[in-house]
């Protein structure tokens, strides 16, 4: 199955650790993740489902550059990250 | 008079205590995050951030309690007849929250212009459908800043809590007598100066930094408007500008006297681009008499070399209507005991000031 890794920024709000998820799809596998960490949702996906504009999905490597549409295929052994994208001051 | 007072700044939430005569920071929280919006009575304190990464968060707390993290407000999902909506379906930031006059119940106004309504202390959110999905909403304009509209007003009428009136900016003044079932855009009078000519006494066309009610005489509205400083008598329905404001008649921020309709406050700046106090000194704008003539305090402010300007939210006036508080984009706080003849500064160099709020009695 595939693996999520969250930012460790996120700890500061809110519990986000390494999981593991079914899913053949980036979309199934978040779903998967945000049905056991109901309020991780909100930090990730913005009110519509689409990644937020400052963070970054990366697949193995590749960065996720639709926001909006998640249907991308994953493997079993397919590994996401998700950071925070570089702003602020 | 309150005892304590809320400063939600770009780097996090400060709570200052009264004692021994002067103000002195007790508690911080959020440190190194944007607090967007606050309110506390002593018994609830909700916070609202605005993370730059992972978007908008509310966080309670009951008493003296631990922090908790409550939903958020979020917009349903965007039909697909709405792709020509000009705003987003997202929220941007909330930017007050306000006492629906119900025990436990709130009003969040956001960017980009939704009003949500809380009836268990915060805890969940419920879009007002009738003032978003009015067709007339497509017309609303963004606010500095950004490009989404922004609610920056909710006057709850202490009388009646159906009856509601909303600053938008920008899109003019919206007010409801059943609850937010209905909606209807008032407000003759006003006059937006950067407008085409045949829209700018439009009510929609308005750009309504803030307003505020007298809660003992709601009928009694102030408005720190983009163009000018106006005053109603009823209820927002008709507007009368006034126009011996000075230094200046422009700024953001205005409170009412809780209980005296002919008493507020302004913060001035230059209008409009340069946006810092006149001559680079801060001082605080006061009427006593309705508007007729305005009083210029300054004593305990910056007299020079001073650039701060004061947000929408970033002023405040106690129940007593005695006691203010402001706080500055350069990160200044200031707070009077005596109705804005005397301010003192607590000893502290603050990050920019979003809002300040004193706790309600």
């Amino acid at each position: 199955m595939p693996t999520v890794f969250f930012t460790s920024q996120l700890a500061r709000f809110i519990d986000a650790p390494t999981v593991v998820a079914p899913g053949d799809t980036l979309d199934a596998v978040l779903g998967n993740v945000f049905s056991d960490h109901p309020q991780l949702k909100g930090y990730i996906l913005d009110d519509q489902g689409a990644i937020r504009r400052h963070v970054a999905v990366f697949i193995d490597g590749m960065q996720v550059r639709d926001r909006t549409n998640l249907s991308v295929a994953l493997n079993d052994k397919s590994e996401i990250h998700i950071f925070q994208a570089l702003s602020g001051g | 008079m309150a005892s304590k007072l809320y400063v939600g700044t770009r780097k996090g939430l400060f709570i200052l205590v009264r004692k021994n005569g002067g103000w002195d920071i007790d508690e911080t929280k959020f440190l190194g995050e944007p607090v967007s919006a606050v309110y506390s009575d002593g018994q609830t304190t909700l916070a609202a951030l605005d993370l730059g990464h992972f978007g908008p968060k509310l966080w309670r707390r009951e008493g003296d309690g631990e922090w908790q993290e409550m939903r958020v407000p979020t917009f349903p999902k965007k039909p697909d007849d709405a792709d020509d909506d000009p705003h987003p379906w997202s929220v941007g930031r909330i930017w007050n929250i306000n006492p629906a006059g119900k025990d436990g119940a709130f009003w969040a106004g956001t960017m980009p212009g939704g009003l949500f309504r809380s009836d268990d202390n915060g805890a969940t959110w419920t879009l007002n459908d009738a003032l978003w999905m009015m067709p007339d909403r497509r017309k609303w304009m963004g606010v500095a800043g950004g490009e989404q509209p922004g609610l920056s007003s909710v006057l709850v009428d202490p009388k009646n809590a159906d009856k509601l009136t909303i600053g938008v900016s920008c899109a003019g003044i919206w007010q409801t007598e059943d609850g937010g079932v209905s909606w209807t855009n008032i407000g003759d009078g006003f006059d937006n100066e950067y407008m085409p000519p045949d829209q700018r006494h439009d009510p929609i066309a308005q750009d309504i930094h803030q307003i505020a009610h007298c809660k003992a005489h709601p009928e009694v509205i102030w408005c720190q408007h983009h163009s000018r400083i106006y005053r109603s008598t009823d209820y927002g329905m008709t507007w009368s500008p006034l126009e011996s404001a000075k230094p200046s008649g422009f700024g953001f921020a205005v409170v009412a006297h809780p209980q005296d309709p002919d008493v507020a406050w302004f913060v001035p700046a230059i209008k409009d681009e340069q946006r810092f106090p006149v001559d680079a000194k801060v001082v605080v704008s006061r009427t006593r008499d309705g508007g007729k003539t305005f009083d210029v305090l300054d004593r305990g402010l910056p007299a020079r070399h001073a650039y701060d300007l004061v947000y929408r939210h970033a002023l405040d006036v106690d129940a007593t209507g005695m006691q203010l508080a402001f706080g500055s984009t350069s990160g200044g706080l200031w707070i009077s005991a005596d109705g804005g003849e005397i301010w003192t500064a607590p000893d502290c160099r603050l990050p920019p000031v979003a809002c300040v709020r004193f706790e309600l009695a």
